[in-house]
């Protein structure tokens, strides 16, 4: 019973095999890759392992504190980020065998000439709660 | 409604339930018609005026199977008669209900059938058939917290912090795997020991205390069946149980055994701990959990971590080792063998084990800074608070990493 992210990125991947931009496929292979994860997410709440996805808009503004009584500071966004998020999904899985798995499926979703896109997703646990018997000194 | 009648309802469930199986009813519908007559006894049961009538006589005096509660409309007098009642009615609905839907002309018996008497236990039989072998290790305990504990799918979905869609497909799914295994059929206590076991030490602190709710269900498993390592995982989980409110601070932050406030363990758990460890030990049928509380107990019997008798528990982590050949085990047993033997001996017991596994790297720490090497311990420290596997952990050794680079640095 563990938790992990599936992180798919808009950039700072390593490059899919099926690396066709999703503006040039046709309508239909469109269609056919977010049925695809419509009904991957459906699997997974009927196998009892979803705990949530959501997609994010590819431009977000940086954001920090300027000091007592000032209004926040806000930049961006910036070209150059290598690394930029497109969305999540969270599962709540047995094994660290069963999340990659399940994020090769995700990664087999079809994309240009209905192919697999073998794309790259980033699988990240989460940090628990301590359990209450690991026998350590500092436990 | 109060806490003590939400309590008595949970602990008839499993008993409920083995009567409507044993009437007939297939185990999914009836965990179903057990679970909506749960709810409806927290709607419409009165609330408790006082704490004791639990303990009435009569609120105890609980229908066989078979037999009409003496009163249906009267449910603290005959709880148990009460919720068999609804259960059995909720269920001959869902069935009419299902079979309407199916347009079949199959007449279902308004009258309970007799049923045989039970040859083994109802509850002992939920416990196995909810900690079947083929269920995944999160459906078993999924299974075993509602069939057997009674609690609700939103509750069990809330402790496991997934969505309360995701924990009901767990456990239907759960259901129908175990659809086909018969009830009569004798499990194996193990799995549902390390059912038992998950519960008590994974999961999270919300409405429902896991921790206790594990120790209920242990403590019910023990009273149904004759075993030294029921007992003995009854007894670890009293004497874990015993330090809960020292091994946190206000903060959330994690403090460590030798520096718990030893006059803040519940000597009560720990008496009893110890107590049910002794006579399961006596039979001489040792298993890991005995073993593991027996390390409990030497540690919640130090009257002080300076007394802590580390040469025993090293010879209990070599039990344990024979019993589990777990190279955790062996990892904690070098961590023992440094306080009995001192540091370099605890290094030397380690330098033999896989330094991938999970929590080595602080084990070495430890043993480095007790060794006199801090600027060794502290990098190590940083090291295994990177790997940490959750927040408390990484928290704490990062303390201990930025501990002793402020005492480097002076």
């Amino acid at each position: 019973m563990a938790k992990y992210l599936l992180l798919k990125h808009y950039r700072g991947a390593p490059a899919a095999a099926n690396d066709v931009p999703m503006d040039k496929w046709t309508p239909e292979e469109i269609s056919a890759h977010v049925q695809y994860m419509n009904d991957f997410a459906a699997r997974l709440e009927k196998t009892g392992e979803f705990v949530d996805g959501q997609a994010l808009a590819p431009e977000g503004t940086w954001v920090r504190y300027d000091g007592e009584g000032r209004p926040p500071v806000t930049d961006g966004p910036f070209a150059e980020t290598k690394d930029l998020i497109a969305g999540w999904m969270v599962i709540d899985v047995d094994s660290y065998e069963r999340a990659v798995e399940l994020a090769g499926e995700l990664s087999a979703a079809p994309g240009a000439g209905g192919k697999p896109i073998h794309e790259w997703l980033e699988l990240r646990p989460f940090l628990g709660a301590p359990p209450t018997i690991t026998e350590c000194t500092f436990k | 409604m109060t806490r003590i009648n939400e309590a008595l309802l949970r602990s008839l469930t499993p008993s409920v339930l083995g009567i409507l199986v044993r009437r007939g009813a297939d185990f999914a519908a009836a965990e179903d018609a057990v679970q909506d007559a749960l709810v409806e006894a927290l709607r419409v049961w009165p609330a408790d005026p006082s704490p004791s009538s639990e303990l009435h006589p009569r609120a105890l005096n609980f229908v066989r199977a078979g037999e009409t509660p003496l009163s249906r409309e009267d449910p603290i007098r005959d709880p148990k008669g009460w919720l068999v009642t609804v259960a059995w009615r909720k269920f001959l609905d869902a069935t009419r209900a299902d079979a309407a839907r199916r347009r079949r002309e199959d007449l279902v018996d308004e009258e309970p059938p007799p049923g045989p008497a039970p040859a083994v236990d109802d509850t002992l039989q939920l416990y196995f058939l909810c900690a079947h072998p083929s269920l995944t290790p999160s459906s078993a305990v999924a299974l075993t917290l509602r069939a057997v504990g009674g609690l609700t799918t939103r509750q069990i979905a809330h402790a496991y912090l997934v969505p309360e869609a995701t924990m009901a497909q767990r456990i239907s799914r759960a259901k129908r795997t175990v659809s086909g295994v018969r009830f009569d059929q004798p499990g194996d206590v193990a799995t549902v020991l390390r059912v038992l076991y998950l519960v008590f030490n994974e999961g999270y602190s919300g409405e429902v205390d896991l921790a206790a709710e594990a120790i209920r269900l242990t403590r019910q498993l023990a009273a149904a069946i004759d075993h030294p390592e029921v007992a003995g995982l009854l007894a670890l989980m009293l004497l874990h149980h015993a330090r809960r409110a020292t091994r946190t601070a206000p903060d959330g932050s994690l403090v460590p055994l030798a520096e718990q406030d030893r006059g803040r363990w519940d000597t009560e758990a720990i008496a009893e701990g110890v107590e049910i460890l002794q006579a399961a030990l006596a039979r001489d049928r040792l298993g890991e959990y005995q073993a593991q509380a027996a390390i409990a107990a030497l540690h919640a019997d130090a009257p002080t971590a300076e007394e802590t008798d580390w040469v025993q528990i090293v010879e209990w982590y070599d039990e344990l080792a024979r019993l589990t050949d777990s190279p955790v085990v062996r990892l904690n047993r070098a961590v023992a063998v440094g306080e009995a033997d001192g540091p370099r001996a605890g290094l030397a017991a380690l330098a033999s084990l896989n330094d991938t596994l999970p929590r080595h790297t602080a084990v070495a720490a430890y043993l480095h800074e007790r060794d006199g090497d801090l600027t060794t311990a502290a990098r190590l420290y940083a090291e295994a608070a990177h790997k940490a596997p959750n927040l408390a952990e990484r928290d704490y050794l990062t303390r201990q990493a930025a501990r002793l680079n402020a005492r480097l640095s002076r």
